[in-house]
């Protein structure tokens, strides 16, 4: 008998099966995904999430008897009272009572539900999410540049010397042009002391002196390092692709966001980072929090700490435009901004935030998207209820003379979690990447 | 038990629930005496496989095999089982266990050590030697050479993937897969299978292939009205092979517009499909089998004073739940449970061979108190499948205790009725009813391939014989069909024909496609 311990084999051996599978049910999958992700709450993406699809996809049809009709014989256990010739009223159903081997048979058939993993999930939910304006990004493609190996050149700066190759090079030459040996010299020079010392031969010291005087001249005129050995490391300049992300997060914390508001906003923030840390390498995330003035602040400040004040959005626009001067250049960065707020402004703030974000943030930006939020139950002034009602917010309305047709920009209304999924997937929709 | 109580010695195997090699080594040593001394069973070499449930997981999706190729439909099969095992609603096998040569069981991690001995007991001696000497097995599969046959199977489809795409590969398995049930040979072939030599034999039938001439290449127009008479018929069906009910056979030999490569696809899953078919005919005698052997050997190695009394108290409840028969009125039932009636009527078996009553002396006067229950047992276990075993075995008092019942279920009539109950008049008529449940042939459509128009647009017809007036289910049959028409290539018709009448009671037909050849 042999026992093998097969607990360490690599897991995952049915992986190439699951992607086989997960493949084939594409469409119903991704149609569950859509469905799904309006109940879910972004904290739940660190779970996988329990989809069910239609069997019908995903069947595997085989020739077996129908269910129904014809002459059945049942052979089962457990008579208690019957006798031959009884009749026994059919069971609802067709298959009926004892007929549990039917509905056995067909249980779990009609809906197929399994499980996905946070990154299968992710990847389905954003796979035909598009980032908008890549056109731009494009051209920035070769405006950047990076450089790369490619090489040895025999000219270049001190600080690119490869000292194996010149070694090489200088060793190969001395060999080639027999430059003497320092082992060679120290001999010459020991027997020169020797004779000297003890006063030996003339002519031998003679003889000696001029070996010695030969093979120093040739030490001299064959130099240990000559310039042709000298290599240096060649680089060439190519195009890098602009594979670094900035996402600004602006947001209102004055009082009238309530805690509701912050959430809703943390919820959209975290999918467009998440979003963006599929495309690009690098993202970086800045938060902006604002009242009526802007500040820079961590992540904890930004979604935990209140402050009051009045709302300034001029100041957010502002401040995010110091950043990026500061810090991203916009031809190395792609600059992405959510902003998130109730709708509030100071009315004599309106015009500023419009011409700042339309000529000086908007041409810098990929994409800017905003987001207004509002109570769930919000029947009062402002908000999405309000603007339902055609009462548009004051940010509402400055934005929406600026997010003209072919900006880079777009804004939503959202007053529930429900909404945030469905929201994100409207802006980066492929469509709407191509309108 | 049977034999009689051996002076307590050898000293316990273990103690507590907590295992290690060298446990099972001494549990497999001391189950092996006595199955292969006392019992005379007869088994190929063991291998244990120690497993976690992850791969327990796998192995049920890649149908129970340690190697398969890769097809979305496993895939699948992990998806729900692993969701039903996470949600808790169905717990995992203790054991699975191949039918190859050396013999592998896999054992979980999690089991404790009464659980691997009933394991070892249930899977390394009792499903093996049922595998080894069971005539279906022996006619019909090769344990030797199935790994190494599915070995060649994966990769030969890997690199099939690999030159033609992974989706046409993935058509080809999926239309095959539709018709794998009636991709089997029901009939014993001349010699048994070797599938060692298959990859060879590959290489000859394409030389074979490539010298011969088939009708259906045929393109040159010929008389008219020639095929029409009779005997061209004939000529052409027996030229054909036909009627064939080995649907993946026909296709692969006969289908003009496959490549090789598509064949020997098909061949490759008919293969599989024949060597489950035993395991589908004997599910209720390898499972009786195997939980009879348990349940003697662990009592025996109880006897001798081997397992501590806690760990009997552990495998009593463990086999119980096995052998649980719940009866018609349970919301628990789901049918006979193969295990409870396979380990009664082995039971029972036992007990006509030494205690018969005068009744069993009637019913079975060859095997009636002849003393030698093992003996009797594994001629049976050699001998029989389900059907058969039913009808030849199953005793009145067995019935009885079950109280077994007979229900005609007439979609026609407004009622159920009980057609024969556990009583005298009923015994024969039940069991034999009872066999016919088993009877894969009869449990299955009943389809075959009759007839291909060769003269014309080369239609193929396939035909269902009906039987109870029970059709197929349409919707699935005509998937299996749009599959059966993308090998064939040109159109198929399937006629659902009542067999008793000949009536044509339904037809259904479905367009030739050439996807596989895209």
């Amino acid at each position: 008998m042999n026992i093998i311990d097969r607990r360490l084999n690599p897991k995952g051996k049915s992986l190439a099966n699951r992607q086989r599978f997960l493949r084939r049910a594409k469409e119903q999958i991704v149609k569950a995904v859509r469905d799904s992700s309006g109940k879910r709450n972004i904290q739940d993406l660190e779970n996988g999430e329990k989809i069910s699809i239609a069997a019908g996809g995903v069947r595997e049809p085989t020739f077996h008897k129908a269910a129904n009709g014809g002459v059945r014989e049942h052979i089962v256990p457990g008579n208690k009272e019957y006798v031959e010739g009884d009749r026994i009223p059919r069971p609802d159903g067709g298959g009926g009572g004892r007929g549990s081997k039917a509905s056995a048979d067909g249980d779990g058939e009609d809906d197929f539900r399994f499980i996905l993993s946070r990154d299968e999930f992710l990847d389905i939910f954003m796979e035909d999410l598009e980032l908008p304006d890549l056109v731009k990004q494009k051209i920035k493609k070769t405006e950047s540049f990076s450089l790369q190996r490619a090489g040895y050149s025999s000219s270049g700066t001190p600080s690119n010397l490869n000292l194996v190759r010149t070694m090489r090079n200088s060793l190969s030459r001395r060999i080639a042009l027999k430059r003497p040996r320092p082992a060679e010299l120290d001999e010459l020079r020991r027997r020169i002391e020797e004779i000297e010392e003890k006063g030996g031969e003339i002519e031998e010291l003679q003889e000696l002196r001029e070996r010695l005087e030969h093979v120093l001249r040739r030490t001299r005129l064959i130099p240990y390092l000559d310039p042709v050995d000298v290599r240096y490391n060649r680089f060439e300049r190519v195009p890098k692709p602009v594979a670094q992300a900035v996402m600004f997060c602006l947001m209102d914390v004055s009082g009238s966001m309530t805690e509701h508001m912050k959430d809703l906003a943390k919820r959209f923030f975290m999918l467009l980072y998440m979003f963006l840390k599929r495309r690009y390498s690098h993202v970086d995330v800045v938060f902006i929090r604002h009242t009526h003035e802007a500040k820079e602040v961590d992540e904890e400040t930004f979604f935990y700490s209140t402050e009051t004040g009045g709302t300034i959005v001029s100041t957010a626009l502002e401040e995010m435009q110091r950043v990026i001067r500061d810090r991203y250049p916009p031809d190395d960065w792609n600059i992405y901004a959510a902003q998130a707020s109730d709708g509030d402004n100071m009315s004599n703030d309106n015009a500023k935030s419009a011409s700042l974000l339309e000529n000086a943030i908007l041409p810098m930006c990929q994409y800017f998207a905003y987001i207004e939020v509002a109570q769930e139950h919000d029947g009062g002034l402002g908000g999405a209820l309000g603007a339902a009602f055609g009462r548009e917010t004051d940010l509402w309305r400055t934005y929406k003379l600026v997010a003209k047709p072919g900006a880079p920009m777009a804004m939503r209304r959202v007053k529930n979690r429900r909404e945030i999924f469905p929201v994100f997937r409207e802006l980066f929709s492929r469509e709407n990447a191509t309108a | 038990m049977l034999t009689k109580l051996e002076s307590r010695s050898g000293g316990l195997l273990y103690e507590g629930p907590d295992w290690n090699y060298d446990t099972i080594k001494r549990i497999h040593g001391a189950v092996e005496d006595i199955a292969l001394g006392e019992m005379g069973l007869d088994i190929y070499p063991n291998q244990i496989e120690v497993i976690t449930s992850e791969q327990m997981l796998d192995a049920y999706s890649s149908i129970g095999m340690p190697l398969m190729y890769k097809h979305w439909s496993f895939g699948k099969h992990f998806a729900r089982d692993e969701t039903l095992y996470r949600k808790g609603i169905r717990g995992l096998a203790y054991e699975i266990v191949i039918n190859s040569s050396p013999c592998i069981s896999y054992i979980m991690e999690e089991n404790s050590a009464t659980m691997q001995t009933l394991v070892i007991a249930h899977a390394a001696f009792g499903h093996n030697h049922f595998f080894k000497n069971n005539n279906l097995f022996r006619q019909w599969t090769d344990a030797k050479g199935i790994l190494d046959y599915l070995e060649f199977a994966k990769n030969f489809i890997a690199r099939c993937e690999d030159r033609y795409g992974a989706q046409n590969v993935e058509r080809v398995l999926d239309a095959a897969h539709a018709v794998m049930s009636h991709g089997v040979h029901r009939y014993p072939r001349k010699s048994a299978p070797n599938l060692r030599e298959e990859e060879r034999r590959e290489i000859e039938r394409q030389a074979h292939a490539e010298r011969i001439y088939n009708d259906l290449w045929r393109t040159v127009p010929g008389k008219a009205g020639r095929a029409d008479t009779p005997t061209a018929m004939a000529q052409r069906k027996a030229l054909l092979g036909l009627p064939e009910e080995n649907i993946l056979y026909f296709l692969e030999k006969k289908a003009p517009r496959l490549a090789q490569w598509q064949r020997e696809i098909l061949r490759i899953v008919r293969h599989i499909a024949q060597y489950f078919y035993p395991q589908k005919q004997t599910k209720l005698m390898n499972e009786g089998c195997a939980t009879y052997v348990h349940y003697y050997l662990m009592n025996r190695l109880h006897q001798k004073g081997m397992l501590p009394e806690g760990a009997m108290l552990e495998f009593l409840h463990s086999h119980t739940s096995v052998v649980f028969q719940p009866e018609f009125d349970d919301p628990r039932f789901s049918g006979i449970n193969p295990y409870a009636l396979g380990f009664a009527m082995m039971q029972d078996i036992a007990r006509i061979c030494t205690d018969p009553s005068t009744e069993d002396r009637d019913w079975f006067p060859d095997i009636a108190g002849n003393g030698d229950p093992l003996g009797t047992l594994r001629d049976a276990w050699a001998n029989f499948r389900d059907e058969s075993f039913v009808l030849q075995y199953l005793s009145p008092e067995l019935m009885r205790r079950m109280r077994l019942f007979h229900v005609r279920n007439d979609a026609a009539e407004p009622d159920l009725v009980v057609e024969n109950i556990h009583n005298e008049r009923g015994y024969r008529s039940l069991r034999k009813a009872l066999a016919r449940q088993y009877d894969i042939a009869y449990a299955d459509p009943d389809i075959q391939i009759v007839d291909v128009d060769l003269a014309g647009d080369r239609k193929l017809v396939l035909q269902h014989r009906v039987t109870n007036r029970i059709l197929l289910d349409e919707s699935e049959a005509r998937a299996v069909l749009r599959h059966v028409a993308n090998l064939w290539g040109y159109e198929v018709m399937l006629v659902e024909v009542d067999a008793t009448t000949e009536a044509v009671l339904k037809e259904h037909t479905v367009a030739g496609s050439s996807v596989l050849l895209a």
